[in-house]
């Protein structure tokens, strides 16, 4: 177990410039914490891990939106984001008793919780809608723009005569996808 | 379809900044004057960035999974945990029942006090009004002082009466023409007769004048023939209240023909559950007392002693004389058969404690309830 706390500012420059070296430190630094929480209020190991990664995404999001200041510690801010989304989830789950056992302070989260309500909604339709556009074009479209894969080689893969045809079942399939997703509700 | 897969073409260039130069310009004067195609690019530009969030997250959740199957969960999670004690867990797991069964509980318990008039009477296990039976000096003094022959007169006129059981309690002179103060409850609300008796052994038939169950305070007056006036009383009623820890003492007929002394002091400037008209005593009373004076080392009557609690030694309530001067001004002029004014005067100031009870005991007076 790495007990490497980074600091603060190592984090936002880590997550600026990508540096997984960086996510794994933090990732490690900060688990333990939120496991905790989870765990002292009705949760298991996997919830903890669920909002726990959910938190990141939101700092990850945060700070690549060029929006993170440090106006309090990066600790604070996980935690209080954890928190957050553990409370909505535990009134999903009608399992909240109107009170939480807490184990560090918290700040308000509130705006960033709604920011990234949003692209949790944007997330799991993408998700659903490529679920609901079926073979080819789901590897096609994830190949393409998910995995940055070439034309040429999606070419290959998929058995195309020549690139033409692999970009015109590209163009298909990236209409039918953006249907479904503008479809969705 | 061609033109629209080179226009979709077209626009993802556009989008990824692969045009450059002659291409760019033109493509651009193009959106320009083309609305449709406008729309198109910023549509392409939305549906674009929501695919790289996508595909930004999908690669975050990837390596954050990637990271987490190296830790060991489970070491941590037997580390995480509070394990709170068992009574707490038990707590958390019934607390739903264990509320509703004490709710119940607590429902029958005030339900039970209610029934058993335990929120309206005093007259409880815990407070023993100071009243003591006298059922051998009924028979003692009737044959004294009546004779056979009174008696029965008296038993055929009102065949109906069971005589009730006999009390004996104390009072104290108020003025020097027969007024006596005793408490309510040593009268009671039904009797046949009343009698007092001094120290020295003499009785005197007496009236009720005045009842206030509220204060506990009544009011009697000497109606006997044989009875003359009393020397002038030594002693006055103090009006104000007295202090915690001032040294005072009772005298009151709890045993025996002759007043007994017994010395103590304030221990609470309220009484029995904190009522405030009362004064509680550390002094051993007994049945008996009741009604008796309460007094000072000056010699001044601060209480009117009207009961103790029965589980805590030598724990004694006195009424205040403050409410002795109220209940004296709610007595009925009407009902006055001469003068009652307290006294003001104290002539037992300076008199130590032995002095004063040699003078005090010829006030206080036995009173005896058929």
């Amino acid at each position: 177990m790495n007990n490497n706390v980074p600091t603060d500012s190592e984090v936002i420059l880590g997550i600026l410039n990508n540096s997984d070296a960086v996510l794994k430190k933090l990732y490690l630094a900060y688990y333990p914490m939120v496991l905790q929480l989870i765990i002292n209020n009705s949760g298991t190991a996997d919830d903890a891990k669920d909002i726990y990664q959910e938190a990141i995404i939101v700092l990850y999001n945060k700070v690549k939106g060029g929006e993170f200041e440090l106006s309090s510690k990066l600790k604070t801010f996980i935690y209080s984001v954890c928190r957050r989304l553990w409370l909505k989830r535990l009134t999903q789950m009608s399992r909240y008793g109107g009170d939480i056992r807490d184990f560090e302070q918290f700040l308000p989260v509130e705006d960033d919780m709604e920011v990234h309500a949003d692209r949790d909604i944007q997330f799991h339709k993408m998700e659903s809608s490529l679920g609901l556009l079926g073979e080819p074009c789901k590897s096609i479209i994830e190949d393409f723009y998910i995995h940055d894969r070439s034309m040429q080689e999606i070419c290959e893969k998929f058995g195309y005569t020549n690139a033409d045809n692999a970009k015109t079942q590209k163009y298909k399939c990236l209409q039918r996808l953006k249907k479904l997703f503008f479809q969705q509700k | 379809m061609s033109t629209n897969l080179q226009l979709a073409e077209a626009i993802e260039r556009y989008v990824n900044g692969e045009m450059t130069g002659d291409e760019l310009a033109r493509f651009e004067q193009y959106r320009k004057d083309n609305a449709e195609v406008d729309l198109k690019i910023t549509e392409h530009k939305y549906f674009a960035g929501l695919l790289k969030q996508y595909r930004e997250r999908v690669a975050l959740e990837a390596k954050l999974n990637a990271i987490h199957d190296e830790i060991d969960v489970h070491a941590l999670v037997e580390e995480m945990t509070v394990h709170p004690s068992g009574i707490v867990r038990m707590w958390r797991n019934h607390h739903s029942k264990i509320s509703v069964a004490a709710s119940i509980a607590m429902f029958v318990v005030v339900g039970a006090m209610f029934f058993t008039g335990y929120f309206t009477n005093k007259n409880q296990p815990h407070y023993q009004e100071l009243r003591g039976e006298i059922g051998k000096l009924r028979t003692e003094v009737r044959d004294q002082k009546r004779g056979q022959n009174a008696l029965a007169v008296e038993i055929r006129k009102r065949p109906k009466m069971t005589t009730p059981s006999n009390y004996k309690g104390s009072g104290l002179a108020l003025s020097t023409n027969g007024y006596i103060v005793t408490n309510a409850h040593v009268v009671g609300g039904r009797f046949d007769s009343l009698y007092v008796q001094d120290a020295s052994g003499s009785s005197y038939k007496a009236k009720l004048v005045y009842s206030e169950p509220l204060y506990d305070i009544a009011i009697l007056k000497i109606i006997d023939k044989s009875f003359s006036e009393l020397p002038a009383l030594p002693y006055n009623f103090k009006r104000n209240k007295s202090e915690v820890g001032e040294e005072v003492y009772a005298i009151g007929y709890s045993e025996g023909d002759s007043p007994v002394f017994d010395k103590g002091y304030v221990s609470s400037i309220n009484g029995y559950l904190s009522d405030s008209s009362e004064y509680r005593v550390s002094i051993p009373l007994n049945p008996g007392n009741s009604g008796g004076p309460l007094v000072n080392a000056k010699g001044s009557i601060i209480g009117i002693v009207s009961g103790k609690q029965t589980q805590v030694v030598g724990a004694s309530y006195a009424k205040k004389s403050g409410y002795l001067y109220k209940a004296l001004r709610n007595v009925p002029a009407d009902s006055l058969s001469g003068k009652l004014t307290l006294n003001n005067k104290n002539t037992l100031a300076k008199l130590d404690p032995v002095k004063q009870y040699k003078k005090l005991q010829n006030y206080v007076f036995m009173v005896k309830v058929y």
